[in-house]
């Protein structure tokens, strides 16, 4: 559970998912925010207001997954690096996944790096698919990597081995 | 050498640096001291973003939000003077406190103090916490964020609020290893998205657990940890031990009290706002009307509110020895609609209970 030991289980996530057939239409933002914390940058973030808090700040973000464009503005505004960006079939048996970056080395792109679950286990490697990292991100870079089509709802973080920029 | 001031702000952190902002830019002729060579308090090692609403400095990096007061302080130049590696050592009666920097020991003769000293951090019990290794999390933060000092490779975590919770984040970005995170009560202090991030960077959190004991002759080479059951006694025979070569205690934080008490103000004993606080109304003033608080000294909190809980007690601060203003009571109601939405939801329990017995409690002397 989420609250012993800081890994959201499945069932804890499926208030933050999509309906299945949203993910054919593009990229989406998914919100690991489920605890109601005084907190907002990710409504004025997003460019087309997909994002809401009914009851003011101390409220859960709820996305509106028809809005969302997934251009992934929202990512790097997060003080809580827990939006994602997520895109299933990019390639046959392939998704990416897009994830706030605040370590160095910072990977370039197509570089191998190593797949992270939410327990920090690892789960594979994937290619680096962009980075963008411009000074309005002020230091948090965001990577998008290629994952197997099966690890798109496990993979939450990479570790670098070598190389990169610092 | 004496000199003399109407508005007397004791501390350079966000509280202390927002009163006397308000105050000078109001018209008060302030005078600000702090022990440090460098101003924002706690801020200057706030390298992770803020949270809070966009209105106010949420989504900004903490050492930002200090550079801003900073600069909004170098623009009041004139009407604010500010010593810095000065020590506030003692109030005395007839409105003078004590001030020591390097060289000089000075008296400062004020009508208005507010006084922002902050807290201190809390230790913990255990066998061996005297070996070197063993840090607060404060100290960690200072030696790597201000310093750029490693405080150690592999560092152990002892306590799960939001400080436990970002400084192991910071170590991670700094290169230390973080071998686990220690908390006694069975669910996680601070924010969950803190622990998640620190979680999926492979960061085990070993709730109702806590430490027995550091191991090593000279320094810290390990730790022993043990389960804990409701009652947080350790279980026997559930002892492991863990490798590290410090342990960092971010165990709570209690509010720097000793000038209030120097100053007459009354005491109370509140355990949701960290311990004893100089009880105060809701514009941050003491049973000494002289005497304002703002920020930790007043409950601890976080630099949000110290900001905001700053800039009530600057802005009444000035009133009290200018009179009434409407821009003034504009900064206060913005000020207090800000932390009631900061306090509202359910992780803000804890600090409107503390806070509503403050005034309670205020109301009734």
């Amino acid at each position: 559970m989420l609250i012993n030991d800081g890994i959201i289980t499945p069932e804890e996530l499926k208030c933050a998912l999509p309906p299945e057939e949203r993910y054919k239409k593009g990229p989406v933002a998914i919100i690991e925010c489920l605890q109601d914390i005084p907190c907002d940058p990710c409504v004025s973030a997003c460019p087309v207001k997909a994002i809401q808090m009914k009851e003011g700040i101390t409220d859960k973000p709820v996305l509106d997954f028809e809005k969302c464009t997934g251009c992934g503005l929202c990512v790097p505004k997060c003080p809580g690096l827990a939006i994602f960006i997520v895109q299933k079939n990019i390639a046959p048996g392939k998704a990416a996944v897009s994830i706030s970056y605040e370590l160095l080395p910072i990977p370039v792109k197509d570089q191998m790096v190593t797949l992270l679950d939410r327990a920090g286990k690892e789960v594979g490697e994937g290619k680096v698919i962009r980075v963008i990292n411009p000074p309005a991100y002020d230091k948090t870079a965001v990577v998008t990597v290629e994952v197997p089509e099966e690890k798109v709802m496990d993979v939450r973080a990479v570790r670098v081995k070598s190389g990169g920029q610092s | 050498m004496s000199r003399k001031t109407e508005v007397f702000v004791i501390g350079g952190g966000p509280a202390g640096l927002s009163a006397a902002i308000v105050a000078a830019e109001l018209g008060a002729e302030t005078l600000l001291v702090d022990d440090s060579a460098k101003l924002g308090g706690q801020l200057i090692k706030q390298t992770h973003r803020f949270f809070g609403s966009s209105n106010r400095d949420a989504g900004i990096r903490g050492i930002s939000i200090a550079s801003k007061l900073c600069k909004d302080v170098e623009n009041l130049k004139g009407r604010l003077t500010v010593l810095k590696n000065t020590a506030a050592v003692g109030f005395y009666s007839n409105n003078e406190v004590g001030i020591l920097s390097q060289n000089a020991y000075e008296r400062v003769a004020y009508q208005r103090a507010i006084v922002c000293t902050g807290a201190t951090e809390n230790s913990l019990a255990f066998e061996n916490n005297d070996l070197p290794g063993v840090y607060g999390a404060g100290g960690v933060q200072t030696l790597m964020n201000v310093h750029g000092i490693r405080p150690g490779h592999k560092i152990l975590m002892v306590g799960s609020g939001n400080i436990g919770l970002i400084v192991s984040y910071q170590l991670i970005q700094a290169g230390v290893e973080v071998v686990g995170l220690v908390e006694g009560l069975p669910t996680i202090g601070g924010y969950l998205v803190h622990a998640s991030k620190i979680r999926r960077l492979g960061v085990p959190i070993y709730t109702s657990h806590t430490i027995l004991q550091a191991i090593g002759e000279t320094h810290v080479e390990g730790a022993t940890l043990s389960r804990v059951d409701e009652r947080f006694q350790p279980v026997p025979n559930t002892e492991f031990e863990i490798k590290c070569d410090c342990i960092c205690l971010a165990v709570g934080l209690t509010p720097l009290i000793d000038l209030f008490q120097q100053a007459h103000c009354r005491m109370v004993h509140i355990g949701e706002l960290g311990g004893l606080v100089p009880l105060h109304d809701s514009g941050m003033k003491t049973t000494n009307p002289d005497v304002y608080v703002a920020g930790d000294a007043s409950g601890i909190e976080e630099a949000t509110t110290a900001i905001l809980g700053g800039r009530i007690a600057g802005a009444r601060a000035y009133e009290s020895l200018h009179g009434k203003s409407e821009k003034a009571d504009q900064i206060v109601a913005e000020a207090k609609e800000e932390l009631k939405t900061l306090r509202s939801g359910s992780t803000g329990e804890r600090i409107r209970w503390g806070r509503e017995r403050v005034l309670k409690e205020v109301g009734a002397c």
